[in-house]
């Protein structure tokens, strides 16, 4: 078997996603490619290169890469699929944009949000917001799919000493093009490779209310999220989301602060290892799935909580 | 300007889905079924840009069992023109919608495509993508703003760092996020003229599909519960337990 991986980069670094995705390959059994385009990625594919378990590295670097533009990456993986029995990426927003236009022009069938390897050609993935899980065999020649990061371990980012080769890039599509992009800034952990999550819902009431989360999220080194609700509201920025539809996570703790639970939602952090829920409706479902809850207005509690990691920390 | 928009009739958002004791798939007898909810937001902004005078008509299209008449009769009621039906018993996995898609859309010329960016039952996650890349088109997936210019979209997507901003030229094919818009309640005298808006039924064979499905569910189950724990009363006690109990701070 022979298996090529999408690798997951901004030009300059190799995502993390990457990792998890080179070991659900590992756990397929195989001969693993990692594919980077890019322009000016050679950072990347030096690192992908070190990656424990990879084989060789394939690098197409060219302009209508750089931003890797759907049309432009289908056409190109689909130009190397050849020989392939595999074809794997990270099931993030490039992932899920770009591999199933390859799928469609290879005429197979693509499994989202894999969980589990069962053998080379039989995947558990999740289904209805997760509350089902579905086994399902592909009988396609060629098994492409996208692999939930939280649900396998990064592959060790050293040791690995693959063979790096160029690969022809294929012609621009000419069909779209980049027009710019408005990331959100941040000096906190992503939301996906963050041991610790501290998110915030409607309960929050406005924007301005989640400095009270980010001041307990540097105290612990935390990301921060949010529910859908507070998104929509307008409180913070879309990639905040985590959810069904939005981010899914599973770090060792997650902290729920005025967030209420809604199905949607506990899709995307009800792996967590440790769940803290702090509501003041102590109705609220999130308690339900919740290892320590705590009943009390979160204005409160929240700030309480911002002391309480200061003592711990003056004692060491 | 012609719209295509495609939906879905699923299990409806509020259920909480059960799998069936067999292990054979999840229980659909009896449950509220609904269009997708990002279907909503897709005949939404097809309603919209109707309204806004940049588009002329819009075909809503729907595939599967004879009830999917009622996705399409509430994507009538919300203002699409009229409504398509390629109807089918068979399971229908995204590779085949998109193969039927493409045959409608080769039928109806649109010059805009408007598709849920997913599908809450099966989560999949593909159908606007590969009927995109059947057709030969861009594709502006995950989309929380459309600009309609001359002979080009421009559209802004949430990604997992932000948002990015791509020019699609037409035809294009374009796939919504929560944030596009909110659809519209529908009102009732919108629902009694919609009985009265024209719609075809089509059938695979018709349209020379093969909708054979490739992936076959070998078994379904419920994830392990997750149990509740315990309730803290002081925010002292819950952060002595996450550092000496847990060990997670």
């Amino acid at each position: 078997m022979s298996i090529l991986v999408i690798a997951e980069h901004d030009n300059a670094a190799l995502k993390s996603a990457t990792l998890n995705t080179v070991t659900a390959a590992t756990q397929i059994g195989g001969d693993i490619a990692v594919l980077v385009a890019g322009q000016h990625c050679d950072a990347v594919a030096q690192a992908a290169a070190q990656v424990a378990g990879v084989k060789k590295v394939l690098v197409a670097d060219a302009p209508h890469y750089a931003n890797q533009l759907a049309e432009n990456m289908a056409a190109l993986v689909v130009s190397l699929a050849g020989g392939y029995t595999h074809i794997l990426a990270p099931a993030t927003a490039a992932g899920k944009n770009t591999l199933p236009r390859v799928a469609a022009l290879l005429d197979a069938a693509q499994l989202s949000d894999v969980i589990k390897v069962e053998s080379p050609d039989t995947f558990v993935r999740p289904i209805y917001a997760g509350n089902v899980l579905a086994t399902v065999r592909s009988s396609d020649k060629i098994k492409i799919m996208t692999v939930r990061g939280t649900a396998f371990p990064a592959a060790t980012a050293t040791g690995g000493s693959a063979s790096i080769e160029p690969v022809p890039v294929a012609a621009d599509a000419g069909v779209s093009s980049f027009v710019g992009q408005q990331l959100t800034k941040s000096d906190r952990p992503e939301l996906t490779a963050a041991k610790i999550i501290i998110s915030g819902g409607r309960g929050m009431g406005n924007g301005e209310n989640f400095k009270l989360l980010e001041d307990v999220a540097d105290k612990l080194g935390a990301a921060v999220g949010a529910s859908r609700a507070a998104v929509d509201a307008g409180y913070v920025p879309n990639d905040y989301q985590v959810g069904q539809t939005g981010k899914v996570v599973a770090p060792e703790l997650y902290i729920a602060v005025g967030i209420s639970g809604a199905i949607q939602h506990l899709a995307g952090m009800k792996d967590s290892k440790v769940i803290v829920a702090i509501n003041k409706d102590e109705e609220a479902p999130i308690f339900q799935v919740a290892d320590y809850g705590l009943v009390a207005d979160l204005f409160v509690a929240v700030p309480e909580m911002s002391k309480e990691l200061d003592k711990l920390k003056a004692a060491g | 300007m012609k719209i295509l928009v495609a939906v879905k009739r699923v299990v409806d958002y509020n259920v909480k889905v059960r799998a069936k004791a067999d292990g054979t798939g999840v229980e659909t007898a009896n449950v509220k079924m609904s269009m997708n909810p990002f279907d909503e937001i897709a005949v939404e902004e097809a309603v919209r840009l109707q309204e806004a005078g940049k588009a002329k008509e819009i075909v809503a299209v729907s595939l599967g069992v004879t009830a999917c008449q009622d996705t399409i009769r509430t994507a009538l009621a919300m203002g699409a023109d009229r409504g398509v039906l390629v109807e089918t018993d068979v399971e229908l996995q995204p590779l085949a919608v998109a193969k039927l898609l493409k045959a409608v859309v080769e039928k109806e010329k649109p010059d805009l495509v408007i598709l849920g960016k997913q599908a809450i039952d099966d989560d999949a996650n593909q159908t606007g993508q590969m009927l995109a890349a059947l057709l030969g088109w861009p594709q502006g997936t995950f989309a929380s703003k459309i600009e309609v210019g001359a002979g080009a979209v421009t559209v802004t997507r949430e990604i997992d760092g932000g948002l990015e901003t791509v020019a699609l030229k037409l035809p294009t094919l374009i796939t919504s996020d929560l944030r596009l818009n909110e659809p519209r309640f529908v009102k009732l005298p919108n629902i009694m003229k919609a009985k009265k808006k024209p719609l075809e039924v089509l059938k695979p064979a018709d349209l020379g599909v093969d909708i054979a499905p490739r992936l076959i569910t070998l078994k379904v189950q419920e994830p392990p519960k997750r149990q509740a724990g315990i309730k803290v009363d002081t925010v002292a006690t819950l952060v002595d337990k996450l550092h000496k109990e847990a060990h997670v701070i």
